[in-house]
Order: C-alpha cells, then structure tokens, then sequence
C-alpha cells in the first residue's frame, strides 16, 4: 500500500530537494534498517510519492544516473590522489632484485579485473605472464601483494587454477610458482592458502576450477582455510538483521547470536589472515593465497594479513592505500555485491563481504585500542558511503570499468570527505609502532557483535558517544597543552624579567621535547 | 630451562591433538635432574604458619605457545597454602614484577581457594576425596579464583607422593573447625601493624557513632534511629549490636523475636525515601502463635505505612525472584566454561562459546539482579515510596539488592572508601555467612553459594559500562574477589558479626588487619598498582539528579528515559540491561588462560595510556607551581609510573608468566555444520563454467 521500505537518503542541492535511495529492501537490511513511511495525504500524491522515490532510488533500472556523477561537493583535498600504485610499491622497497613493475596490463588486455600496473617475479617474462593467465581462473595470475621489509617473503595473490575433472597441469604455472618461492633465496616449500573449503575446492572441479596439488607442485604446501562463500554470508548477515531488528533479543541473546554464525565466519577470517601474517612474519615461506576467483575472500585475507604485518596500514591514508589497492583495484566487485542503483534486492551475487572486511577491522581495533590511528566512526563512514552513492569510491566492479566512466574526473572520492576533517576520525590513543605485528586473538572470547553499527538504529540500545574512557583522555590532551602554553607564557615572562630577551625563544624549546615524548 | 620438553603441537593448524595426559618424556627430565637441586627456591612462610607436608621432583605443567612444558620443583603444603617452589620466576623481567601479589605467589594456591582436586590415572582424570587405595601420577588442581594447576607425580618418591596427596586432600577437604581457620594462628603471631588513616577510612558500622553519621550523611536521621538495644547480643545472634530502625518503632519490639520482623534501615535516598530489609519470623504451625504473628506484623506495618505521608511497598525476594539454589546452579556450570585443562580444551569449547554461556544462565542472573535493583530504584527515586526487602534471613538476595541500589543511586559508594564502608555495612554487619556461602570449613556444599561474587559481577557490569562513574577499576573488584579465599583477612571468615566478636575478642585477639576492608588493596599490591586500581576518572562534587518533576510508575519508561539522558556520573547511574550489554567479567573468570591473552592489547593498553598522561599533566603543573615559587630550576625528573616501552598483557597485572609468547594464538578446532545453509554452502560464488571438465 502506501507504505514504502527501503533506506532514504536525502541531499540538499541548491533550492531542489532530491531524494535518492540506494537501497531496497536487501540493502537497507545491511544497513540493519527498515524504514516506513505512512504518508497523510489523500489522493494520488501518494503514488507520485511512491514512485518517484523507487525512480531515483533504484536510478539505474530507471536510466537515470547514479548520484556521485550528479553530486557537486568540493573538499579541499582531492582523495582521488591518496592512492598512487608506484608509490605504494616503492615504499615497500619495489622494484628490487627479484620483483619487477609490469605495465602488461596497461590496457587490461592480460586480465580486464586487475590494475594496470602489477608486480611479478623478475625472472618472469612477459610471455610466461600470458601463458599462466590461461591456466588462471579469468587470467587472476599471481601477483606481488605484500614484501616483508626484512625477509623479503611475500604475499602473492590470485585465483583458482583451471584444473579441472581430468586435472589438467600447467608447466608455465607450475614454474612461476617456483620462481616466486625462490624470490626470498629460502629453500622452504611455497605455502598455499585456499581461502576455501576443501569441499568447495573439490566441487569447484566440476566447473573447471580446482587447487594445486601435490602432485603437480612439488615445492608449494596447501592448506584450506575453511571460509564460506558469499552466499553464505550473505544469509548470515539476513539471520543478524532478525536478532536486531525491531527488537533485540533478551535472554536469548547469545544463542540467537551463536545461531547466526556471523562472528564464527569473522573468526575464521581472522584465522586465516593470522595464519598468512605469521608465516610471512617468520621469513618460513612465502604465501600465496588465492580462493575461486580472488576478489572477495582473497581480498580479505591479504588485506587482513597486511594490516597485521604492515603498521603503516593502521594509520588513516595508510587504510585508505590499503582498501584502494587490495579491493578496489584488484577488481573487488563492489557493483555486484552492493548493488548500487540496482532494484534487484533478490540477486545472488550480493553479499557483505567488505562490510565483513570492516568487521575483522573494528574487531582488531576492539583488541588493539591503541594500534590504530583512526576510530570507529571512520570505519562506519567508509560503509556508510558504500552504500551511499554519493562518492564514486565504490563504484562498478574493477578498474577498467571505472577508467571507462571516467569515476575519478567525474565523481568525489570519499577520502576527500575523511581527509579533509581527518581530527573527526583520528584515535586519541593513536601510539604509532613501527614493525609491530598484531595478532589478533581469533577466539569467541573475544569476539563480540559491532553494536554500534549493527544496532545503532535501535534507540534502546544507545552506546555512549564518544566512549568516556576516550572522552576523559581528550580532555586530558587539552589540558596539557593549555599548561605547556602556560608554561611557555610564564617562561617568556621570567626571561624578559631577566633583561636578556634574545635568549627567550630558547625556552619553549627546550620544553617541548620532553613534552612530546609519547606523540 | 629447566627440565623443559615439548609436548603436543607448534601451533600450526594440523598440530596434534594435545590432551591433558602429556607428559614430558622421562629422558628430557633426567638429564636435567642436578640442575634442578641447584635452584631451589625457599619457600616464604608468613607469621603463624607451618610447615605440613612436602615432595620433591615434581612437575608443574606451563601453558606456552599451545605447547605443554615442565617444570621441576617441590610442591610444599602449609596450614594456610599449596605451593609449588620451581624455578620459574626467572625469566620475569623487573617491570612487571612490580606489581605482584605480595601474599600469594604465582605458584600459590591458599587452601580456602582450592575448588576441586582430581588426579590422573593411567590416563583418566577422577576427582579425588578421601582416603585414597591408590595414588594419581598427576594432581589436577582447579582453583576458585580459576587458575587450574597441574602436578605430575611420576618422578616423585612413592612415600613423598602418598603424604603430599594425602595431606593436600586432608586439609583442603576435610571439614573443619571455625577455631583452625589459618586466620588466627596468623593473628596471634603477627604483630599489630596496621596504620589507619583517620580521615579517609573504612566506616565499620561497628559502634553507634558510625551508624549515626550514615543517617546524617544520607539525611536519614529525620525518620530513623539508632539503636543499640542489641550491644552484647542480648537480643540476637544474627543481628549486629547497632543498627538502624524507624523512629515510631518501640525498642520493645525489636526483642519480641529477636530482631526477626523488624524493619531495618538501609539506607535514605534523596527525597526521604528509604531502602529497609526485614528478615522472616519462624515458621509456626500452632495458630494461637501465628495469631500472635500476625498482629506484630500487623503493628509493624502500621508504623512503616502510613498514607499519604509513608508509603511502603515490599518486595519478598524469598518467593518472587531468584532462588540460591538458581545462583549455585549456574555459577557451577558457568566457572566451568573457565576451568580448562589445556588448548585443545580452550579451542574445542570455543565455537559453542555463545551457547554455553548461556546455558549457565549466569549472565541472565546478573541482568535479572541488575533489573530488580532498577525497578527498586524506580521506587524510590520516582514514586517516592519505601521500600522493604523481606528475605527469610535478610542476609543474602536482600544484601545484594541493598547495596547495588546504593551503588546506583548513591555516587559514595562508587568512591573506594564508600564502597568499602558499603560492603561493611550491608554484608558484614548484614550478617552474610561468608563462613558458610565460603564453604570455608568444608561443612556444606549445599551451602555453598556465591552471592557475593555475584554482587561483584553486578558491579563490574556498572564499572565496565559507566567507568567514569567510580573511584575504582574493575582490578579493584578481581583483586576484592581473590581476597575472599585469603584467610588473613577476617573480613569474610565469618558468618555474623556476633560470630566474630566471639570468636576474636573473647579469645582476646585483635586481627591486625580489622581495618581490613582497606588492606586486601592497600599494600596488597605494591604501592604503583594504588595508582592502577584507584581510578583515574573524574572527581567534582557529587550532585543527585533530581527527576522527581517527571512522575513515571513505569519500569521501561524510567530506564528508558535515564538512558536517554547525558549520563551525570556523580547522580543516579542505571546500568544497560539489554542482552548485548551483559558482558562476561574477563578480568576475573579469562585471566588465566594463555589463550586469551592478547598481548599489548585490551583496555590496559588505553588505562596505561591515560595514567601516562596523568602523570605528565601533574608534572607540567608541578612545574608551573615551581614557576610561580622559585624562577627558573626545572623539577627532577620523576620516574614514569609504568614504563611506556613496556607492552603490557591484556591480562596485566595477572598472569604474568605467559607474558613472554609472541607468536599468535590459532585456533585449532573446526567448523561447525552449518545445519540448514549446507546448500548455501556448497554453492560456487558465482556459477560460471571455467573451461572443459
């Protein structure tokens, strides 16, 4: 009737109101919301409403464009130049000896998901580039991720190789794969993570997939990792909406909790992102971690794995760099698995695996409050704007596509929202450690629902924001820059009593050493 | 290292399955045997205590890395703890041992604290009591703090293993009487050293003068009285010899059934409203009797409730809310969740974690308490109405209610002293029997019933969703817990405060600690813990929130609408009672499973960030005043409370030795079926046929 569900967003552009949704019924429940509207008029105006509101909602099965290429914000940072691949790579010390930039790709002729610009083993020719892309699932072949500053271990991506019912063998696989083994000069075996079950990696034979076997490679060690699929974690994240939505279980709580499986999903990520950190941590091996395709689980892997090893990623650009390059330019399939503008709630290739991404985020920053230089509203602006359309950040499925549509000339890109009010989002408790790997403790124990973003609808359920603790230290901040500026003054006012006013400005400098010693 | 053999896995995901039956091998030990005399460790006795039994060459069991190793040493049995005496200790590093318990060791375990003792048999774990035909090669020591100890016994002289097993089993097990508690072999060989502190004390309630001060700090004094009509305990033994009762009531009354159906102060809030408990009259069958019953009560009644002016509405919490035998039910099964053995154990019962938890309904019983004591302060804070707890003793539900509802609406007793004076007034001079609920003397199981621990949990959920709110951490109310089984404190040894005055003053004794509420904290720790444990946060002046304007007679509208406010933390401060708001008390129940440790990690890690500041805006302030008195000579520097490099454990300042780990922690148990999404699950994530099959 004249209710309408879905999520609304509105903007204020000069004197026009526009309503846009991005959403329908599917997505407002990742957002863990349902909105109603019951409309007084009488009349048609309802149904002018109802529909106008499902055009700009779902633009795209209307042909309308899609928000961000109509959006006319200006921030004074332009977030579209956060991320620069050569620069990524040359400060993880890229290219070296064994690891050389390829521009392949330029035209993404090789694989029309990856970026432009890859990093592959010295020691692999262009041809033999061509020639394992044929035995590599949509020609995903492994590419440098990740290079361990010390060990010079690596984390490799890709996707399932083509193996088949009969098993078919690649000798130009087989080969590269033992070329980035030896790229570390160890004489360890090459360890594979199969993000998958290893049902799933059997099955996926039947339609021509399949994994490394021990057969065929004699120097890599394979282990499955046990992640679920996106179809899975599409239903599990349904079954959270159910417990939190309109009313949050009581003393069923934690039953209902254990039976949605989202947090055991969340800790087998964990696990298998600690596993690729700690073997790479440990200069035992390099790792190559793949699942079907190597968008989505492999993405939350190596991301996970990174943010683990590399302190660099915990700081705001650093993330930023991090969801810009493991996800948005190896070809994560964000227009897929949102949805954006699409009116088809029901369809199969939807799933919350960036959101579950964010998740293992907060979850390790729950556990490591003091390794991360952005909070938690920084990690639910960034979903928020995943959904939103109002920045072309997430738009469409894989480079190619967005240099088509020109996103970055013609859309804003959300970094430039965060990092032109970066205080916003910056963690009080921020105490920047290089080299320090975090191992997150991937155990129930520990784990716990996001309720600030999963129940922050619900009013019954309202966390203190910001959190006191958090509050307290702030205050504290001020405080002791307001009396190293008092002390300043008062040091200033007893040197010029001394009648030497040249060696004033020694003072304060002299202070502010000790003062900044944690900072 | 000494005598050290790894036993089971490296961590990797296809380890071995280490079960609680692995042994060091015999040739990893005997090589390293004439190490081991070398290094002895003595063993520190406290005043009073003796010596009972020993062995030698046994091995204690240490969690590290999912891999199980050994250490030699004696394990030693005194009148007051078990300890083992190995060389352990040597790999601590001086930062942290700073804050050690300074009575109990890591190695430890005082009698009172022993929960259950099983031993090993040919591989089969069985719970040991009694005289024993046979001896165990191992001795599994669960502990009611939770630490869980493992001794094997396989290179221990047969002799030596009979009597320590024997003697372990004895004087942990046995029942035994008030007058061998530990307590007082103690008290009369230490020397009375304790040092009060006049101004910022304990209130004790254990003269007239204490009570009438709590009346006037809480305005009570207008409708209540003291009373010392029980000094002596001429009236009864569960009352305590001064207390507070309404001032129309007649002292006469008070003896008819020795202190039985009397109203008795709590405490007043605010708007004159006051908070009474009243224990049960015996049960008669002979009507003339219940007649007689029944026009006391109904004399009482009329003195308490007298509309419009004194309304009073009771709550019987003997028959409409939680039972003791629900308490102990689930507390029996939650510390179990707690209680694990090894790894394996740890990682098995992870993936059913949520369900387990619930199970034990513990959580639900906090939330049922936390919701209770709301609705009383809804009562008294917004209905201007009484209220009175009725319990058949008054001494255990009514206890907790009590003093959670004074914790929530009176911003003292979130001060430590308050607290302390709290504890004090509504448990030890409530008559709470410790002795019993204890089970310190080993007479009753059945009795055994953690009410008080209960309460602390209750506390714990206030101090971990309001930190701000108290003067105290929540490393306050763990070390509180432990101080429990530590019987050199006389402050939960007892059953009654008429109890202890016989049994301590006509023994004429004085328990050097009997300001004893202070010292399980003050000096307990070393002195930089005190920093840790008083808490850091805010410190105005308190003030009450004044909501009586807005009338509600709603228990929902009432929360709802104090949760929808800006919290004052020096005001009325409700807890969140929603299911994802009751959280388990990790401090307390998780700290000893290497497990769970996550290193440089948990809220230490903001606490010791906040202290760094602290102490370095009161050192810019020293040095301002500095300024302001003498011009120009910088302060010396103090030294940093807690060294900043150090990356504290998240189980800091407990658990010290697994500190050391730095590899991660992998979980080794598998997936669980996912039941009805099986074909969810078997589905490819995008069907598309990759080439020739």
């Amino acid at each position: 009737m004249s209710l309408l569900r879905g999520l609304l967003g509105m903007e204020l552009i000069g004197t026009s109101v526009r309503l846009f949704l991005d959403f329908q019924e599917k997505l407002a429940s990742l957002d863990m919301r349902n909105l109603r509207f019951a409309l007084k008029q009488e009349g048609h105006s309802r149904r002018d409403m109802f529909e106008t509101l499902t055009r700009y909602a779902f633009p795209l099965a209307h042909s309308l464009p899609i928000f961000a290429f109509l959006n006319e914000e200006k921030f004074n940072v332009d977030g579209w130049t956060v991320y620069n691949p050569v620069e990524e790579y040359r400060r993880q010390g890229l290219p070296n000896h064994h690891w050389r930039i390829t521009f392949i790709n330029k035209c993404y002729e090789l694989c029309d998901t990856y970026p432009a610009l890859l990093v592959v083993p010295y020691r692999a020719s262009d041809d033999d580039l061509r020639r394992v892309a044929t035995f590599r699932s949509r020609n995903r072949i492994p590419v440098l991720s990740w290079i361990h500053p010390e060990n010079k271990t690596v984390i490799v991506r890709c996707s399932q190789p083509l193996v088949g019912m009969s098993g078919k063998r690649n000798k130009d696989d087989e080969k590269y794969l033992d070329v980035i083994r030896e790229t570390n000069r160890q004489i360890s075996k090459l360890t594979i993570y199969d993000a998958r079950p290893n049902v799933n990696a059997v099955a996926n034979k039947a339609t021509g997939g399949g994994y490394e076997s021990d057969d065929a490679y004699h120097n890599a060690e394979l282990f499955f990792l046990d992640i679920h699929n996106i179809h899975v974690m599409r239903e599990s994240l349904k079954k959270v909406k159910d417990i939190v939505y309109p009313n949050v279980e009581e003393s069923h709580w934690l039953s209902s909790l254990e039976s949605t499986h989202w947090l055991e999903h969340i800790k087998l990520v964990l696990t298998g992102a600690i596993q690729v950190a700690d073997k790479v941590s440990s200069g035992k091996s390099s790792v190559l971690v793949h699942c079907s395709d190597g968008w989505d689980r492999t993405a939350q892997l190596t991301s996970l794995a990174m943010l683990m090893l590399d302190s660099f990623y915990r700081s705001i650009e650093g993330f930023e760099i991090l969801v810009q390059k493991e996800w948005i330019s190896f070809g994560h399939k964000f227009a897929s698995r949102i949805g954006h503008g699409d009116k088809n709630h029901a369809d199969a290739d939807r799933s919350p695996i960036f959101l579950q991404f964010i998740d293992c985020v907060w979850q390790m920053s729950k556990q490591f409050p003091t390794a991360f230089e952005f909070n938690e509203r920084f990690l639910i602006t960034i979903l928020d704007h995943l959904y939103s359309c109002r920045f072309g950040t997430f738009l469409y499925n894989c480079e190619s596509a967005r240099e088509k549509q020109k996103v970055t000339e013609r859309t804003v890109s959300l970094w430039s929202l965060i990092n032109s009010n970066k205080d916003k989002f910056k963690n009080p408790f921020y105490t920047k450690e290089i080299n320090r790997v975090l191992y997150p403790v991937a155990s129930m124990r520990h784990l716990e629902l996001w309720v600030n973003y999963y129940i922050r609808w619900n009013p019954r359920i309202k966390q203190q924001q910001p959190n006191p603790v958090e509050q307290r230290y702030v205050e504290l901040l001020a405080l002791r820059d307001e009396y190293i500026q008092r002390l300043e003054e008062l040091q200033l006012a007893s040197s010029a009593k001394l009648s030497d006013p040249s060696t004033s400005p020694s003072g304060p400098s002299q202070m502010m050493p000790h003062v900044h010693t944690h900072f | 290292m000494l005598g050290k053999g790894v036993v089971g896995g490296g961590g990797g995901t296809k380890a071995p399955k280490p079960s609680f039956v692995s042994y060091v091998r015999p040739e990893e030990i005997h090589t390293n045997e004439k190490e081991v005399t070398e290094k002895e460790v003595t063993l520190h006795l406290l005043p009073g205590e003796q010596l009972l039994c020993e062995a030698s060459t046994v091995l204690k069991y240490v969690q590290e890395d999912s891999c199980q190793r050994g250490i030699y040493g004696k394990l030693v049995c005194t009148d007051f703890k078990i300890a083992f005496l190995g060389d352990d200790e040597s790999a601590l590093d001086n930062d942290e041992t700073q804050f050690k318990n300074k009575v109990i060791g890591e190695n430890d375990i005082t009698l009172h604290c022993v929960d259950q003792i099983y031993g090993v048999f040919d591989e089969k774990k069985k719970p040991l009591f009694g005289q024993l035909k046979k001896y165990p090669e191992k001795l599994i020591i669960h502990c009611k703090d939770l630490r869980v100890f493992h001794f094997g016994l396989r290179y221990t002289k047969e002799e030596e293993v009979k009597r320590i097993v024997s003697g372990i089993i004895h004087h942990t097990q046995a029942p035994k009487l008030l007058k061998r508690l530990f307590l007082f072999s103690y008290a009369s060989a230490a020397q009375n050293n304790t040092a009060t502190d006049p101004k910022n004390h304990t209130v004790m309630f254990d003269t007239l003068k204490d009570w009438c001060w709590e009346l006037e700090r809480t305005k009570g004094n207008v409708k209540y009285k003291a009373v010392s009509v029980n000094e002596g305990y001429k009236v009864g033994e569960r009352l305590p010899a001064f207390f507070v009762v309404p001032t129309p009531l007649p002292e006469e009354d008070v003896r008819c059934f020795q202190g039985r159906g009397i109203p008795i102060w709590c405490w007043s809030c605010h708007n004159g409203c006051a908070l009474l408990k009243m224990s049960a009259l015996p049960k008669e069958q002979d009507d003339g009797l219940l007649q007689v019953q029944k026009s006391f009560l109904d004399g009482i009644y009329k003195t308490i409730h007298r509309p419009p002016y004194e309304i009073v509405k009771t709550e019987d919490l003997s028959s409409n809310f939680l039972s003791l035998q629900d308490i102990q039910t689930a507390y029996s099964k939650f510390k179990q969740l707690f209680l694990i053995d090894n790894s394996t154990e740890f990682w098995d019962t992870d993936i059913k974690w949520f369900s387990l938890l619930e199970s034990s309904s513990w959580l639900d019983i906090i939330r049922r308490c936390l919701k209770k004591a709301i609705e009383i302060t809804e009562c008294l804070e917004a209905q201007n109405m009484n209220v009175l707890l009725l319990e058949e003793n008054a001494s255990d539900l009514c206890c907790l209610l009590s003093s959670l509802v004074q914790v929530m609406m009176d911003p003292h007793c979130r001060t430590r002293v308050g607290f302390q004076s709290l504890v004090q007034k509504e448990w030890i001079m409530g008559g709470h029997c410790f002795l019993d609920r204890c089970n310190h003397l080993r007479q009753s199981d059945k009795e055994e019933v953690p009410v008080f621990l209960l309460f602390l949990d209750c506390v714990w959920q206030l101090v971990h969703q309001h930190p701000p709110a108290f003067d105290f951490t929540e490393t306050y109310l763990t070390v509180l817990s432990d101080s429990l089984y530590l019987p050199i404190f006389s402050t939960f040894f007892f059953n009654s405060p008429h109890q202890k005055y016989i049994n301590m003053h006509q023994r004429q004794l004085s328990l050097p600690l009997t300001q004893s509420k202070s010292s399980p904290k003050r000096g307990f720790f070393r002195e930089e813990t005190d920093h840790l444990i008083k808490n850091l946060l805010g410190r105005r002046i308190s003030k009450l929130i004044n909501s009586s304007d807005e009338l509600q007679d709603n228990f929902r509208e009432f929360y709802e609408s104090w949760h929808s406010k800006p919290t004052d933390y020096h005001g009325l401060l409700l807890p969140h009672i929603e299911g994802p708001e009751i959280k388990v008390w990790a401090q307390r129940y998780l700290r000893w499973i290497p497990e769970a440790q996550i290193l440089g990690g948990g809220r230490v890690a903001t606490m010791s960030k906040l202290l760094e500041m602290m102490e370095e805006v009161e050192h810019l302030q020293e040095k301002i005043d500095e300024r302001h008195h003498s011009q120009g000579a910088l302060l010396a520097e103090a030294p940093p409370l807690l060294r900043s490099s150090a990356r504290l454990s998240s189980l800091f300042p407990f658990a010290l030795l697994q500190r050391h780990s730095s590899k991660p922690v992998l979980p080794t148990s598998g997936w669980k079926a996912l039941g009805d999404e099986d074909d969810l699950a078997k589905r490819e994530d995008e069907f598309v046929d990759l080439g020739d099959v």
